[in-house]
């Protein structure tokens, strides 16, 4: 399932170029650059409290809820400056989706669960929202499940359901890319696994970037793969970055190879 | 003498117990004391005359119209400027020297005695704004009375909504206003409401303040600057001045049966939403 090895022409979807990020005086992120490619999965890993949220939040700037978060160098989707100056983060997240660690429904309905994005969008015709609807469930292949209890609450579902439900929310929006962050951590492992075989299936229309604490899953999934750690300055870094399978059979840096080999135990 | 453990925790319990009994006891026996003395009084006539010769004798129809449209009006005042206070203060700043300012004048306001309530209100709307002992010189008062209740639980509300429900909506590329509009506030709503709730009882309890501001006439009040006699201050009245024991208790009673009608639907609301949302 791995072989799509990436062909070097690949198209570049996000960059990011010395990218640093401080909470407060707090230095979280140390002189990141990376490229993430076009219609992949890119896969970040590493040890706890290294960053790998942090990283993945900058990507939507959801890290700009939090007061006092400042970030430096640059950070490109496509050619648009995702940290500039008139940058505008609601269009910013529009292309850039985020699924959360828990699958976390709002308390409404199936249907009003997907139909929150578009409608704050200014779509309005019940047509038109029943076929996004219809659409985005049937890209979580949930619609089969749910299409005759549509009006049922979100909550209703099994936590596996909730969180296809949560992936079908933000593909409603119509995003490029996909952020995921331990979106698996929660689930048993057949709900897991169907959340992969979603990946496969969404990485031929999206870019997907997954946080995951699974070596098996991001060696399963992941095209790349980023490996972060603290570094002895306390700033987390990127140690090592390529293509998955490359990573994970052999390493170009110690840390990752113990990190690596640690986490399969 | 020393004791065991077991023995401490059993005298502890014994104690503890004893207050609680003793507390319920007594509420359940003014209450229960009230209601036997009032209740009878209360008939349809009761409900649908006006008071004669000062309330000694007929109803107490007028009064409550009049308590029902000064706890409306004060609610209706404190809805926009409570709600919109509580956004302000819990999505808007973060903690800057005028939210401070807000809070502590909030938490002050909420430790002020209604009788103080009462005289501002007599002072600033009876007689500076010439609005006279009106129902809407008491409402106004009310209103600021309950404010700072309605500003803290509308925020305890609205900053218990679970902040990924914010961070979801943000990600789905919403706006502040959209987040707030149709994630928060639907969220918190239950919590607000409650709230409101609670305040409508203190507004139809309250004596002190609406006396000073909305007078005590007995006639069936025909709009908002008529001036009328609210349940409870008339019950105020007809048992200070010994004008009929009898029915200060119908209205007492009558009052009794309102708040705890009102806690119950606040209690059932909270419940019954509790339930669905889980
Ligand atoms: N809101 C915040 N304010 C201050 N520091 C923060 C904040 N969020 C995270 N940090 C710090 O930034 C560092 C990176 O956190 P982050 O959550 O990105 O790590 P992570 O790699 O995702 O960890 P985990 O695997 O446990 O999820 C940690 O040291 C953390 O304490
Ligand atoms: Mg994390």
């Amino acid at each position: 399932m791995t072989d799509n090895v990436l062909s070097s022409n690949q198209r570049v979807k996000l960059r990011t170029d010395s990218l640093n990020l401080f909470y407060g005086s707090f230095h979280a992120l140390g002189d990141i650059s990376m490229e993430i490619y076009d219609r992949s999965i890119t896969a970040i890993i590493g040890p706890s409290g290294c960053g790998k949220s942090t990283l993945l939040r900058v990507f939507n700037r959801m890290n700009d809820l939090i007061p006092g978060v400042r970030v430096e160098g640059e950070v490109l989707l496509d050619d648009f400056s995702v940290y500039g100056k008139n940058t505008d983060v609601v269009s910013l997240r529009r292309k850039v989706g985020m699924v959360f660690q828990r699958p976390n429904v709002f308390p409404k309905s199936i249907y009003d669960n997907i139909a929150i994005g578009p409608r704050k969008h200014g779509i309005k015709r019940t047509r038109q929202l029943d076929e996004i609807v219809e659409h985005s469930l049937c890209q979580v292949a949930l619609w089969g499940e749910v299409k005759d209890d549509l009006k049922k609450s979100g909550l209703e579902l099994t936590p596996g359901q909730q969180q296809r439900l949560c992936i079908a929310r933000a593909i409603a929006v119509e995003p490029d890319v996909i952020l995921m962050d331990e979106s698996c951590s929660a689930l048993d492992p057949e709900s897991t696994m169907k959340i992969e075989e979603l990946m496969f299936s969404l990485v031929e229309k999206y870019t997907i970037i997954i946080v995951t604490h699974n070596m098996e899953q991001a060696l399963r999934v992941s095209d790349m793969a980023a490996f972060l750690m603290i570094g002895q300055d306390r700033i987390g870094k990127l140690v090592e970055y390529g293509p998955t399978i490359g990573m994970f059979s052999s390493p170009k840096d110690k840390r990752t190879e113990d990190y690596i080999t640690g986490r399969f135990g | 003498m020393k004791l065991t453990p077991a023995q401490s925790e059993k005298i502890a319990r014994t104690v503890i117990w004893a207050a609680a009994l003793l507390v319920i006891g007594l509420l359940s026996f003014i209450i229960v004391y009230i209601l036997v003395k009032g209740l009878p009084v209360i008939n349809v006539q009761f409900l649908t005359d006006n008071p004669r010769s000062m309330g000694r004798t007929g109803g107490i129809a007028s009064s409550i119209v009049g308590t029902f449209m000064v706890t409306v009006l004060a609610i209706a005042i404190v809805i926009p400027f409570g709600i919109g206070t509580a956004f302000y203060l819990a999505e808007y700043t973060k903690g800057n020297m005028l939210t401070r300012v807000i809070r502590f004048s909030a938490e002050s306001l909420a430790g002020i005695p209604s009788i103080v309530y009462g005289l501002f209100g007599f002072i600033f709307f009876v007689i500076y704004l010439k609005l006279g002992w009106s129902i809407l010189s008491g409402g106004l008062t009310l209103a600021f009375m309950i404010l700072p209740t309605v500003i803290r639980t509308s925020e305890e509300a609205i900053l218990a909504v679970p902040l990924i429900y914010r961070e979801v909506s943000f990600s789905l590329s919403a706006t502040k206003w959209q987040t707030i509009s149709r994630v928060v506030f639907p969220s918190a709503l239950l919590g607000i409401v409650n709230g409101i709730i609670l305040s409508i009882g203190r507004c139809v309890a309250e004596t002190a303040a609406v006396m000073l501001t909305a007078g005590l006439a007995l006639g069936m009040p025909t709009s908002i600057f008529s001036p009328t006699r609210t349940m409870a201050v008339h019950f105020y009245v007809l048992a200070m001045e010994g004008i009929s024991t009898e029915n200060a208790f119908g209205t007492a009673a009558l009052l009794i049966v309102l708040i705890l009608l009102i806690n119950v639907v606040a209690n059932t609301l909270v419940n019954r939403f509790m339930a669905k949302g889980r």
